[in-house]
């Protein structure tokens, strides 16, 4: 919304202030102001009113005339102008030489033929209207030579406040409201406005009004005829130009006016076609026709304006083409309601036709100020059209009031909530200023809220704060730290245990933390010939290609390492993201949260690699849980999961993730020749395990004993079977296993194994060592492994 | 006999000589000094001498044998310098200007950003949550002072899941439950609830290099007896500072935001020109960096704490925002690309 400085100064005297520096201030507590502020008027000089005194035309041109002006010098100056409008006794704006409009500095210029010494202007050239057709037509009766700007205020401050920010503000809709909160930004009077006294009509016959709906909450109307103006005054339509409106009529100009100035829209029906108005909601759907020419769909929930069951406009939107005033109307019924601002707005987003009026009806305007509105009104038309006559006296329904808004609060409220000293008296004048009535006993406040802040604005004790605090300034603020006693930090388990993975995967294995999206990528899984699994869906989506979430990230890890196979012949890619696995018993979302993993290589065999990330799972949970991790194989349930060498991971007996290989299908769409594994883990159920910790174990003084078996190992034994064969025959002195060689060949599988053993109360004997080793030997014999 | 020694001693000084290396050395000393070595055989042969004899023959063995061992070590302490010598002159030089090999892993921008904030925060005392994408109406919008038909709601694109959850589009999402989680601890102990809770966000909007339906926040909640406007523009200021490593100004402007009231937008000093005036803050010097207030009653009675006894402020930090303008990341579609190219260059990045 632009405001104009000017307007705003019809209301409160800021003479001798910086306007930039208020408007400054305005928006660090009011509402925000863009960042461009127009100095209108800044760039014109040297254009002054002059009398065109004759008119030639041009020997050689058909558009252009020669003209003698009278720019209130002692000789006529001429001219020559390409306007069509141009008659003799026409007064117009002219820039004389060394006249400056915008980037051009007037000077005696040749134009075929000719020298003009000067210009004649449209109000488009001097930046008042967008009119452009014709030079400007001053009808106002001032001297020739008069600057125009003297005549008209042209020289103005504009500005622009953010809508967004004027959400919960109906009352800063207009400027009335706006000059409020400069006087009490600039501590000045806010002037009352100049209002009809309408008592004065109460013995007029009434308008035939009836409201019919209860989302109509006022609705007050008055008639009058005999209006003959037709345009506006010239400083009317600059307002309403620099605040980006366009001039229609003087009656529509005059409607908007209104608007801008007071907030609150008003619409004029021909009364020929309005007699009886009704306001009502229609049972059955129809098309109506708005004053713009468009058909629209009107609904059962849309409330209507009616004259009986004709419906002339739609509530808080827009008024109907049949009902507009036209050149011959002579009496007009002028309409100022509010409707329910829930209503208006659902209505705009059913017909997506957003207005300036519907916008403001959003807000919860004020309905005290219909009738203000129309005196205002009233005092405007008569001010502008003396011939008018009121033909009816107000028309008024108030068929829901919001309820008066009192509140009581003490300083200690305020003390608490601001943290500063801000003194009784600053409280009072700043609450006044601003409309509310303020009563002070003892450090007892009672407010009784004014009736355009108490439709939902301000109605609580906080909401009294932000008026203190912002109009106090809070550049003003001591910045303070808290009292508060002080506690241990409480962090979850998942977040310690997440920020330890990341940095193992980064620091130890260099792979890269990468983010996606909470839903399964359909075309770039099609690409791999992954189907998109079925899980819960947006219901709004927008893009097609966005409507499964994902039920888990390996899919998307997948689509990643597809599009990443030229970074580097070798890569791993992790993320700690949510997943959804279906719904639970009350159709809530089974919301997961998984760590992923997935290396490629082109590098590696499939066995390195596989095994790689096999250690890097072992190695997180030793680290942050000093547990093992175990194995169980397991059957693929998805697409992309190579059958061989799927396996569940467990810790404690329970399942925590999966690690697998990527299906050949899948994988010769990635890279025909690079080997891809994957892991996903469940982050809460690791986090569920207890950690721990380290075990510590005193290094033995006496000399520990190794003792090496090469076995070969037949197929199907696993090294997990290998060790139930010494589990349990250590004796405490087998302290450690491991394997320190392996041999392969196309036949033989096998492997050597060191025994470590050591005692931290005496030296081994060899027999003891020997005795263990045979029964070792003996049980893995059972099993069928024999020794090299 | 006296021949025999001298013959050898010629003898053994010309094999010695043609020694380089002490594989042969140890060769030629028991070729001569060894049990069965030649000076050691003379001695053998002394048996057939008269005991005169023997003396002046056994001492001048002994004498060869004498000069035997110590022109070895000599020659042993030469070579083993030699070979020092050698190891040292056939050491190559390496050209250390070479490139080094920098191959590492890296952090999602996010995460070292939320690590940033995390760490400042926890250092005063706040607790770092976690918080569930899909979420309620209620935990995203009722509890948050937004009832059913407030425009606030329109404000926001949200999606919605087929079950009627929706894809939470503010981490005050998670407010209501920190709020019970904690309230409690403050009811009974007087423990003030400070949490932060970073987490992802959702907008159904479309995309471009400036609008992403996929981003995240940092929430921070502080709730105690006396919680204040000035403590607010206090842990605001610190924070930021902290984060960019320099004195960051903050102002706040009235801002409208149903969950706090009042509701302020914070605006920082511009990082680029510090006030002055740039391009960058289009000559304002101001950058609009978070939401923040008051907690609102309704959302603190909401949580189960009483508003008479308490207030709280609330503020909400766009992590994405703070990544790009941290590192001038100018695509915000760039963080969810998966694209290794950018992504790969965040390898840390402490405070």
């Amino acid at each position: 919304m632009f405001l104009s400085m000017n307007w705003i100064q019809d209301f409160v005297d800021l003479s001798g202030l910086d306007k930039v520096k208020l408007i400054q201030r305005f928006s660090l507590s009011t509402a925000e102001v863009e960042n461009e502020i127009f100095f209108k008027g800044s760039d014109l000089s040297g254009v002054v009113v002059a009398e065109i005194k004759s008119v030639e035309n041009h020997p050689d041109s058909k558009k252009l005339h020669l003209l003698k002006v009278d720019a209130g010098e002692p000789e006529l100056t001429d001219v020559v102008c390409g306007a069509p409008n141009v008659r003799v006794g026409m007064k117009t704006a002219f820039a004389k030489i060394g006249a400056k409009i915008g980037e051009i500095n007037i000077a005696p210029r040749p134009l075929a033929g000719f020298t003009s010494y000067g210009m004649c202007c449209s109000e488009a050239e001097i930046g008042i209207s967008d009119d452009n057709s014709g030079i400007m037509d001053i009808t106002d009766d001032v001297p020739n030579g008069t600057d125009i700007k003297s005549l008209y205020q042209i020289d103005d401050i504009v500005f622009e406040v953010d809508n967004k920010s004027l959400t919960n503000r109906p009352d800063l809709w207009g400027h009335y409201g706006i000059a409020r909160e400069f006087a009490a930004l600039a501590g000045r009077e806010l002037k009352p406005l100049d209002v009809e006294n309408l008592s004065a009509y109460d013995n007029l016959k009434k308008v035939d009004m009836k409201i019919e709906d209860s989302l109509c909450q006022r609705y007050s109307c008055m008639q009058v005829e005999n209006v003959t103006r037709h345009i506006s005054p010239v400083n009317m339509r600059i307002r309403l130009f620099y605040c980006g409106m366009r001039g229609i009529n003087f009656l529509a100009d005059l409607t908007n006016y209104l608007m801008l100035e007071m907030g609150q829209p008003m619409h004029a029906f021909d009364s020929r076609k309005v007699e009886k108005i009704r306001i009502k909601r229609f049972d059955t759907p129809f098309t109506f026709k708005t004053l713009d020419g468009v058909e629209r769909n009107i609904d059962e929930n849309t409330l209507m304006i009616c004259n009986d069951n004709t419906p002339v406009a739609i509530a808080g939107i827009m008024g109907g083409l049949d009902s507009e005033i036209v050149d011959d109307t002579t009496t007009l019924t002028l309409e100022s309601a509010t409707f329910d601002s829930v209503s208006v707005r659902k209505s705009t987003v059913r017909l997506a036709h957003r207005t300036d009026a519907s916008i403001r009806y959003e807000k919860c305007l004020d309905p005290e100020n219909t009738t203000v509105a129309i005196g205002r009104f009233l005092n405007l038309l008569k001010k502008y059209d003396n011939g008018v006559q009121v033909v009816s006296s107000l028309t008024d329904e108030y068929a829901f009031h919001y309820d008066t808004v009192k509140l009581d609060f003490d300083k200690a409220f305020v003390d608490r909530y601001t943290g500063i000293e801000i003194d009784n008296n600053t409280i009072v004048n700043t609450l006044e200023s601003l409309g509310f009535k303020v009563s002070l006993e003892n450090d007892n406040f009672s407010v009784v809220v004014p009736s355009w802040r108490a439709t939902k604005d301000v109605t609580i004790k906080a909401d009294i704060i932000e008026e203190i605090t912002r109009i106090f300034g809070y550049d003003n603020f001591e910045i303070n730290t808290t009292r508060s006693p002080l506690y241990p930090v409480r962090m979850t388990t998942v977040k310690n245990n997440e920020d330890k993975i990341k940095d193992i995967l980064v620091k130890r294995y260099n792979l890269h933390e990468l983010h996606s999206y909470v839903w399964a990528y359909n075309d770039e899984l099609k690409a791999l010939e992954i189907p998109v699994e079925e899980n819960v869906r947006l219901a709004n989506a927008t893009n097609p290609n966005i409507e499964v979430i994902r039920n888990s990230i390996i899919p998307t890890q997948l689509c990643q390492v597809n599009s990443n196979t030229a970074y580097a012949p070798e890569f791993g890619i992790f993320e700690i993201g949510r997943v959804v696995n279906g719904l639970d018993e009350n159709n809530l979302c089974i919301e997961n949260k998984k760590l992923a993993i997935t290396l490629f290589s082109k590098v590696k065999d499939i066995k390195d690699l596989y095994f790689e990330l096999r250690d890097i799972l072992a190695v997180i949970t030793d680290d942050i849980k000093h547990k093992n991790i175990t194995f169980k194989a397991c059957e693929p349930e998805h697409s992309y999961e190579h059958p061989v060498n799927l396996n569940k991971v467990m810790l404690d007996g329970v399942e925590i993730g999966k690690i697998g290989i990527v299906h050949p299908v899948v994988g010769k769409k990635i890279d025909k020749k690079a080997s891809i594994v994957f892991a996903e883990i469940d982050m809460n159920v690791f986090a569920n395990s207890k950690d721990k910790g380290i075990t510590y174990s005193e290094p033995s003084k006496f000399p520990p004993m190794d003792y090496d078996l090469s076995l070969v190992i037949p197929e199907g034994v696993l090294y997990e079977n290998l060790t139930e064969c010494w589990i349990s025959e250590g004796r405490d002195i087998l302290k450690n296993t491991k394997i320190v060689d392996t041999y392969d060949t196309a036949l033989v599988h096998s492997i050597t194994v060191r025994f470590e053993f050591s005692s931290n109360e005496r030296t081994l004997s060899s027999n003891e060592v020997q005795e263990i080793m045979d029964k070792v030997i003996e049980n893995l014999a059972k099993i069928g492994v024999n020794l090299r | 006999m006296d021949e025999k020694i001298l013959t050898l001693k010629e003898e053994f000084k010309d094999t010695l000589s043609s020694v380089t290396n002490l594989v042969d050395l140890e060769k030629v000393r028991v070729a001569y000094l060894g049990k069965k070595g030649s000076i050691t055989a003379l001695l053998k042969g002394m048996k057939d001498l008269s005991v005169e004899e023997k003396k002046v023959f056994g001492a001048n063995v002994n004498k060869l044998k004498n000069y035997a061992t110590d022109i070895i070590d000599e020659k042993i302490a030469e070579l083993k310098e030699l070979e020092i010598q050698h190891e040292i002159s056939s050491m190559p030089k390496f050209d250390i200007t070479s490139p080094a090999d920098l191959t590492r892993g890296s952090y999602h921008p996010i995460t070292l950003v939320q690590r940033q904030c995390e760490t400042i925060f926890k250092s005063m005392g706040f607790n770092v949550e976690d918080y569930s994408e899909i979420v309620t109406d209620y935990e995203c919008f009722e509890s948050l002072n937004i009832p059913k038909h407030h425009p606030a709601r329109d404000m926001q694109d949200t999606y919605y899941l087929e079950n009627g959850q929706l894809l939470k589009s503010q981490t005050s999402a998670a407010q209501n439950a920190i709020l019970k989680k904690y309230g409690k601890r403050l009811i009974e102990n007087g423990e003030p609830i400070k949490a932060i809770f970073p987490g992802r966000c959702f907008r159904n909007e479309a995309t471009d290099a400036c609008h992403e339906n996929t981003f995240f926040q940092m929430e921070g909640v502080m709730v105690d007896k006396d919680i204040s406007i000035s403590n607010l523009i206090f842990f605001m200021k610190t924070m930021l500072s902290e984060v960019f490593q320099k004195e960051i100004n903050v102002r706040l402007r009235p801002g409208f935001f149903p969950f706090v009231e009042p509701g302020f937008e914070l605006d920082i000093s511009c990082l680029i020109c510090g006030g002055e005036g740039c391009p960058s803050c289009k000559h304002s010097g101001w950058l609009e960096l978070c939401p923040c207030g008051m907690i609102h009653p309704n959302v603190l009675r909401e949580g189960g704490i009483d508003p008479d006894k308490y207030t709280g402020f609330a503020f909400g930090l766009g992590l994405t925002r703070l990544a790009m303008m941290k590192y001038g990341v100018k695509d915000i579609r760039d963080l969810n690309s998966g694209n290794l190219k950018s992504l790969s260059q965040f390898t840390d990045d402490e405070v």
